[in-house]
C-alpha cells in the first residue's frame, strides 16, 4: 500500500500536470449496489424498486455537477448494480484499480467490512445501504462513514415518539429471519432507554396464507396482557402487512409495519423536500426511499466536502467530513454532520404511515449536551469506533 | 417617519375619522390556500381574501404599484394584478416553478427564479417575451437586482451560492459560496452591501458587492432554541439604514441587527415560522409572514415591539405595501 502517496494515484493527479489551472477537475465517485433476491414474500402485491440506492446516488451527481458548473469540478458516477454476492468485491477492486477512492456502497454488513478488507487506505468508503447496530459499536469498519441510520436510530425514534404518547406497554412481534431479531432486539434496546414495558416477544410461525385468514389467526396471536401497542420487527415485510386493524386489542400497530420510523419516505415534503421529491421523480419515474436518500446523501457529502476543501485526496475530505466544519443540507430541517467516533450521519427522523407524516424525532425534550440529534442511535460511550483516529 | 407613541393612538383614530383618508395596504400571499390577503394598514385587519393562481408565493409591486406580479409556482406562471381591479391581466412565461423574483430598476425586466428547473428567466413585464434563461445552481431561490440595475442576483438552496448575473450581457460572471441553503438577498440602499441568509447554515452573510467577497458573517442565539432551529431566511434593511431584521424561520424570532456595526441587538417573539417581512410605507411597522401559525406579526420599528398579530389564510409566504 503506498499510503505515503495516495495524491499521485489519483486519476486527476495523473490526468493533470501538478500545476493544473483552468482545466476542470474531475472527481469520480462509485456506486456498489447489491441488490439481492428476497425472497417470495407474502405481501407482495407493491414490490420494492429493484434500482434503489442507485437512482438516488444518480441523482447526487447531477446536484453535485450542478453545483460543479460553477466551480469548473466535473462529477462522475461509476455504478455497479448486482444481486449476485460474489460481484461485489471484484466490482470494488476494479473500480479501485482505475484509480477510484471514493465510494458509496449499497451492502450488507459482512460486504463492507468484506471491501474494506479488499482497498487500499486510501479511499473514502460511505455506508447506504446497511442498518446494522455492530457497525456503529463494536464490529467498527475502520475509516467508515454511514449515511444510512442504524437500526437503533430509527428505534429509538419510534420509542421516543411513544414516550411522548405515553403508550409504554408494548407487544412485540417479529419475524424468523436474523435481521428481525436483529431489529426486535434493537427495540428491546429502545424500550429500555425510555423506560417502556415489553409485555410479550411472540415470534410469528409462518403457517398459514395470512391472505385468506388474517382476520382469523391474527387476533389470538396478538392476544396478551393488555397493551398500548403492537410493535412489529418484519423487516422483508411478510406477514406485519397483515396486522394493522387485526390486533386482538383495538391498538395501533408501529415498527417495520404500521407507523414506521424511515430514512426516507415519499410523505416528507417540508423543509424544501417538495423539491428534492420532485427532483428524484424527474429523474427515476418513481418515489425516492430510504436507500435512495442515504445514496444520495452519500454522493452529496463528498461533493460538499470537495466544493469546501477544492480537493480530492481522501484524507483530505474525511479529515474534513469529520469536521465541525462540515455541514450538509439534506432537507430535514436542519443541517446534519458526522459524529467523529463512529462515523454515522446524524439525522432527524421521519414517522410515517403510507399516507402521511405522523411526526419527526427526536422528539421535543429529549436534550443531550451536545446535539439532541445524539438521543438518536449510539453515542460516544456506547460505542468502541473511533473513525477519526482511523482517519 | 418617527411619532412618539401617543400620537401614533391620535394618528390612527384621526384616519379612521376621516373618510378621506387613503389607506395604506398590505398584500400577502397564502401558500396553501391559493389566495392573496388584503391589509388594511391603520386598521390592521384583513379586509378582502382575493384567489389568486395555485401555490403563490413571491409577490412583488411594479415601480408605480399599480400592478402586483404574483409568483404562482404550481401554475407555473407569473400573474399580473391590477391593482385597482384587484383582477389578474396577464399571465407571464416564467419558466418552470416560480417561486421568486425580482424587478430591475427599469420596471421592466423581471428577474425570477425557477426552482424545479436551476434556471433564472428573465422576462419583459411589458411585451411578455422571454429575454433570457441563465443556468444557476440546483433550487435558485432568493432574486434581488442592484439599485444601480446593475447585478441581479440570486441565490441556489442546494448549490448554496450567490450566482451574480451581469444585467446587461445575462451572462452569470461570478459566485459567491456562502453556507448550506441560501434563501434570500437584500442589497443596501446605496447597492454596495448585500446581505444573504443561509437557512440551514444559520447564518447571514454581508457581502461587499465590489469583490464579491464576504466581509462579515452574523450568527445568532436564542435562549431556549436549538441552535439548529435558528433559521434565517427574510431580511429586511430599515431605510434610515440603522437596522437589519433578520426573520429566523421555525425559532419563531425576528433578529434585530445593529447594520452599522452587524450587533444583533434584540430577538422579538412574533408567530411559528417566520419567512418574509415588509415595512409599511412609513417604515413605521414591520410585517412578518409566519407560515405555521398563519399569521402576520406586526413590529413597531421605534419601540421594536410586537404589537399585533393578524389572522391570514394557510402558509402566509410573501408580503408587500404600498399607499
Amino acid at each position: 500500500m503506498m499510503k505515503t502517496l495516495p495524491r499521485l494515484l489519483s486519476p486527476v493527479a495523473l490526468a493533470l500536470p501538478l500545476a493544473a489551472t483552468a482545466a476542470p477537475m474531475e472527481i469520480n465517485i462509485a456506486y456498489v449496489g447489491f441488490e439481492p433476491d428476497h425472497g417470495p414474500v407474502l405481501s407482495n402485491i407493491l414490490p420494492e424498486p429493484a434500482d434503489a440506492g442507485l437512482k438516488g446516488a444518480e441523482l447526487g451527481i447531477n446536484d453535485n455537477n450542478t453545483t460543479g458548473r460553477f466551480l469548473k469540478q466535473h462529477y462522475t458516477l461509476h455504478s455497479i448494480s448486482t444481486e449476485q454476492p460474489g460481484e461485489v468485491l471484484p466490482a470494488a477492486r476494479q473500480l479501485y484499480d482505475q484509480g477510484v477512492r471514493l465510494f458509496v456502497l449499497n451492502l450488507t454488513s459482512e460486504q463492507l467490512h468484506a471491501v474494506e478488507r479488499e482497498l487500499p487506505d486510501d479511499v473514502v468508503l460511505i455506508n447506504s445501504g446497511s442498518q446494522d447496530n455492530a457497525l456503529r459499536t463494536e464490529q467498527c469498519i475502520p475509516g467508515m462513514l454511514h449515511t444510512m441510520p442504524s437500526r437503533a436510530m430509527l428505534t429509538d425514534a419510534l420509542a421516543q415518539w411513544l414516550a411522548s404518547k405515553r403508550w409504554n406497554r408494548w407487544l412485540i412481534i417479529e419475524g424468523n429471519l436474523a435481521e428481525d431479531r436483529l431489529y426486535a432486539e434493537s427495540l428491546e434496546r429502545s424500550a429500555k432507554r425510555m423506560g417502556a414495558k415489553i409485555i410479550e416477544r411472540k415470534q410469528w410461525d409462518y403457517n398459514t396464507d395470512l391472505r385468506r385468514t388474517a382476520q382469523k389467526e391474527l387476533p389470538p396471536f396478538t392476544q396478551a396482557d393488555e397493551y398500548d401497542v403492537v410493535v412489529v420487527a418484519d423487516e422483508r415485510g411478510d406477514f406485519g402487512e397483515y396486522v394493522p386493524y387485526n390486533t386482538w386489542y383495538p391498538r395501533p400497530v408501529v415498527g417495520t409495519q404500521g407507523m414506521t420510523p424511515v430514512t426516507w419516505h415519499r410523505v416528507v415534503e417540508a423543509w424544501g423536500a417538495a423539491q428534492l421529491q420532485s427532483r428524484f421523480e424527474k429523474l427515476a419515474d418513481r418515489w425516492m426511499n430510504s436507500h435512495d436518500y442515504a445514496s444520495w446523501a452519500g454522493v452529496r457529502t463528498l461533493g460538499e466536502a470537495v466544493t469546501q476543501t477544492r480537493s480530492t485526496d481522501p484524507a483530505v475530505l474525511k479529515n474534513f467530513i469529520l469536521s465541525d466544519k462540515f455541514q450538509l443540507g439534506a432537507f430535514k430541517g436542519r443541517k446534519l454532520n458526522y459524529r467523529d467516533w463512529s462515523g454515522q450521519l446524524r439525522q432527524p427522523i421521519p414517522l410515517v404511515h403510507p399516507r402521511a407524516l405522523v411526526s419527526q424525532s427526536p422528539q421535543e425534550g429529549y436534550l443531550h449536551p451536545k446535539t439532541d440529534l445524539d438521543t438518536l442511535g449510539f453515542d460516544t460511550s456506547e460505542s468502541q469506533c473511533s473513525v477519526k483516529g482511523d482517519a | 417617519m418617527f411619532k412618539p407613541p401617543f400620537l401614533k393612538s391620535l394618528l390612527i383614530t384621526a384616519l379612521l375619522a376621516s373618510p378621506a383618508a387613503q389607506a395604506a395596504t398590505a398584500y400577502v400571499s397564502n401558500e396553501k390556500d391559493n389566495t392573496l390577503s388584503v391589509i388594511d394598514l391603520n386598521t390592521l385587519e384583513v379586509t378582502k381574501t382575493i384567489e389568486v393562481g395555485e401555490r403563490p408565493r413571491g409577490i412583488a409591486l411594479s415601480k408605480d404599484n399599480t400592478k402586483l406580479y404574483i409568483c404562482a409556482s404550481d401554475s407555473d406562471t407569473v400573474q399580473v394584478m391590477d391593482l385597482a381591479t384587484h383582477k389578474i391581466i396577464a399571465n407571464l412565461p416564467s419558466g418552470e416553478d416560480p417561486e421568486q423574483f425580482s424587478l430591475h430598476p427599469d420596471n421592466r425586466r423581471l428577474y425570477i427564479s425557477n426552482e424545479d428547473d436551476a434556471l433564472v428567466t428573465v422576462v419583459d413585464t411589458e411585451s411578455h417575451e422571454v429575454l433570457a434563461q441563465i443556468e444557476v445552481g440546483v433550487e435558485p431561490e432568493g432574486m434581488a437586482v442592484s439599485p444601480d440595475g446593475k447585478w441581479a442576483v440570486n441565490t441556489s438552496e442546494t448549490t448554496s451560492m450567490l450566482h451574480w448575473i451581469d444585467t446587461e450581457t445575462h451572462e452569470l460572471v461570478d459566485n459567491t459560496l456562502v453556507d448550506q441553503r441560501p434563501r434570500h438577498v437584500e442589497f443596501t440602499k446605496t447597492g454596495d452591501i448585500l446581505w444573504a441568509s443561509s437557512e440551514i447554515g444559520g447564518t447571514v452573510s454581508v457581502i461587499n458587492v465590489a469583490d464579491r467577497e464576504i466581509i462579515k458573517k452574523l450568527t445568532f442565539k436564542i435562549r431556549g432554541v436549538h441552535p439548529d432551529k435558528v433559521q434565517p431566511v427574510g431580511v429586511k434593511l430599515s431605510a434610515d439604514g440603522k437596522y437589519a431584521f433578520v426573520a429566523l424561520g421555525p425559532s419563531n424570532h425576528v433578529a434585530v441587527v445593529d447594520a452599522k456595526t452587524y450587533e444583533v441587538l434584540e430577538y422579538l417573539l412574533v408567530g411559528r415560522r417566520v419567512w418574509h417581512m415588509e415595512f409599511t410605507p412609513d417604515q413605521k411597522y414591520l410585517l412578518t409572514t409566519n407560515g405555521v401559525s398563519g399569521d402576520v406579526s406586526v413590529i413597531d420599528v421605534a419601540d421594536l415591539k410586537v404589537i399585533k398579530s393578524i389572522k391570514v389564510g394557510r402558509y402566509p409566504w410573501g408580503v408587500v405595501t404600498l399607499e
